[in-house]
């Protein structure tokens, strides 16, 4: 018989004022680490998932845009980039590789992106990796054939050997259906970036489409580059951002990412604020729940310091059944934290294709319970001092 | 030296409206070891605040409790605690048993603020009091008697040296409350315990030799008659 096992019994005689108040405290765990995680993991998957490239060479436009639209697969083209400049920056030496990529229509929502083969044969996506198929092999430049990403190929059920037709636009439309029809010749095996939810065909299939201007045939979207240096980087940026007028050349990309989290920072900052006043909430109905019980518990209380607790006994016991909701509420807080990022890791994989691991170890994981705990433990000093201050002789027997 | 030694001790109360009661004055009283002295006390003749003021729960105004030697009333609070907790067994008229916990785990606590937890020791003393086969009941699926029984068994749990008892068979009837005070006095004896009892049922108090009329000891109610 320990002072635990007696606040253990405390803790079950109150059942459903610890499993309330211990649900809050999960709430609060569990949001406040999933907050911090899906900030913190984001923030490292986007850049960290430049595929390859250090910059985009596109037209005029904020970096911000061009970096989302040709690494990401978001928003919307900023316009077009002649061949001629594509031509330029390949041969420039300050470039080891240079990938022309376009866009401009889709298949059921997911994008079709017009490239060459060598994003297959060159590009590594992180050192020494490359693209591999999970299925079949690379299109044939110039035919009518396409390589789907792996979460484009499990969303739309398509496989080696299936045909389809394109829709017009990078929103999904049935009524701007292409005449032409693509074979599916590859699946690209899960690279946990924003290529698997692409359908990868040739450029020059994008060009030509039926029902695209007829200059689009000499244009691509963008070029995706990757430098020898970083003296190269600021080479070029000079060259395009500082002297040229027609071109952006948006380096480095992680750095031009960084700035879309700097811009959302207010977000997260607010979701970190709300966890922690539902952890102030879920503190304060400890305090409530344990003074409230308090009274009810005058007898007990003066019973245990009859058979010669001491006042700092009852005070500690107190303290450890504050600490120990807390406690549980935390551990459930774990359940919470799965939950909510798992359903966020879905949501950001669908939208972007960025992979968030739930189970990937942080920091946050230690400290949030453990500052959670702290505030169930400081919550029960109220009720502590409650207890501390019982009249033994008046709660036990009436005076004869 | 006796085992407890009362000189002087003096309590008052201060009533909601600020008049202050004065509820004991016992010039002297004294216990041997191992003696049975059955207190006689009215209702209202400061019994339980008597024995509270010997327990180390209630502090006196002026005097002195000594038991086994040392002076209760004057310890801090916490060696006050100690001390109730390893010298003395005080079986509650009302019993005070805690609700949420088993007859064993009754017994255990007893035992966790007193001399160390003595699983073996505690099941011994419930067999004792004829509840072996109660071990895991709550106290409200006993009845009254067999409440009582867990009561004593507390008092006795940490091997005390003297044993207080408030009107111990006030809430039993007649057969149960003397089979209960046969039993108080056989397990204090066994264990080589004092017992100070309190009662005003006169059947309870002719079991004892040693009976003293609690409002001759106490002036208050002396100079009241």
């Amino acid at each position: 018989m320990t002072l635990a096992h007696i606040v253990a019994k405390s803790l079950r005689q109150h059942m459903l004022s610890t499993i309330v108040t211990a649900l809050g405290i999960a709430l609060a765990t569990g949001l406040l680490m999933a907050v911090w995680v899906v900030k913190s993991q984001s923030n490292k998957s986007f850049t960290g998932v430049a595929g390859g490239f250090d910059a985009v060479l596109g037209a005029r436009s904020a970096k911000l845009q061009l970096v989302l639209n040709s690494i990401f697969h978001l928003e919307d083209s900023p316009g077009n980039v002649a061949w001629a400049d594509f031509e330029e920056i390949r041969k420039h030496p300050a470039v080891m590789f240079a990938l022309p990529v376009a866009v401009g229509d889709n298949y059921r929502g997911f994008r079709l992106v017009g490239t060459t083969t060598n994003l297959f044969t060159e590009v590594e996506i992180s050192a020494g990796h490359k693209h591999k198929m999970s299925a079949g092999r690379a299109f044939n430049a110039g035919f009518a054939e396409a390589v789907v990403g792996s979460f484009a190929s499990q969303q739309l059920g398509l496989k080696v050997g299936d045909k389809f037709h394109p829709y017009h636009g990078l929103l999904y439309d049935e009524k701007q259906q292409h005449a032409e029809t693509y074979v599916v010749t590859g699946i690209l095996a899960p690279s946990n970036t924003p290529a698997d939810r692409v359908i990868w065909i040739p450029l020059e299939g994008l060009q030509n489409m039926k029902g695209h201007a007829a200059q689009a045939a000499s244009e691509i979207s963008s070029v995706l580059v990757k430098l020898r240096s970083a003296m190269a980087g600021k080479q070029l940026d000079t060259l395009y951002n500082k002297q040229g007028t027609r071109l952006t050349f948006a380096w480095p990309v992680a750095q031009v990412i960084s700035q879309l989290f700097e811009k959302l920072g207010w977000f997260d900052r607010v979701l970190a604020l709300i966890a922690w006043l539902v952890a102030l909430v879920a503190s304060a109905s400890i305090l409530v729940s344990l003074y409230n019980s308090m009274n009810e518990r005058r007898r007990e209380i003066a019973i245990l310091r009859a058979l010669g607790a001491r006042r700092a006994d009852i005070f500690g016991a107190v303290i450890l059944e504050s600490s120990a909701i807390a406690t549980i509420g935390a551990l459930a807080g774990f359940a919470v934290y799965f939950v909510i990022v798992s359903a966020a890791a879905a949501i950001i994989r669908a939208q972007v294709g960025v992979v968030i691991n739930p189970w990937a170890g942080d920091a946050v994981l230690l400290w949030a319970p453990a500052g959670i705990i702290a505030m169930g433990a400081f919550a029960g000093i109220v009720p502590a001092v409650k207890a501390y201050r019982t009249d033994v002789a008046e709660n036990l027997v009436p005076h004869s | 030296m006796p085992l407890l030694e009362i000189k002087d001790l003096k309590k008052t109360f201060t009533a909601p409206d600020g008049t202050t009661h004065k509820v004991i004055d016992i010039p002297s009283f004294a216990l041997e070891a191992q003696q049975q002295i059955a207190l006689r006390g009215e209702s209202g003749s400061g019994k339980t605040t008597f024995l509270n003021l010997i327990a180390g729960i209630l502090k006196p105004d002026s005097g002195t409790v000594f038991i086994d030697g040392r002076p209760m009333s004057s310890l801090p609070e916490s060696e006050r605690d100690q001390l109730r907790a390893t010298t003395l067994g005080y079986i509650f008229q009302t019993f005070n048993l805690l609700q949420g916990f088993t007859c064993l785990e009754n017994i255990l606590i007893g035992m966790k603020f007193g001399c160390g937890v003595n699983r073996e020791l505690a099941v011994s003393l419930l067999n004792r009091v004829g509840l072996s086969e109660r071990l895991h009941y709550r106290p409200r699926q006993l009845s009254v008697g067999q409440q009582q029984r867990v009561a004593v068994a507390r008092a006795l749990a940490n091997r005390p040296r003297l044993v207080l008892a408030d009107e111990p068979t006030g809430n039993l009837d007649h057969a149960n409350a003397r089979e209960s005070l046969a039993l108080i006095r056989e397990t204090c004896r066994e264990n080589g315990a004092a017992l100070l009892l309190v009662s005003h049922a006169p059947d309870v108090l002719a079991q004892f030799d040693d009976v003293r009329d609690l409002r001759e000891l106490n002036l208050v109610t002396k100079e009241a008659r």
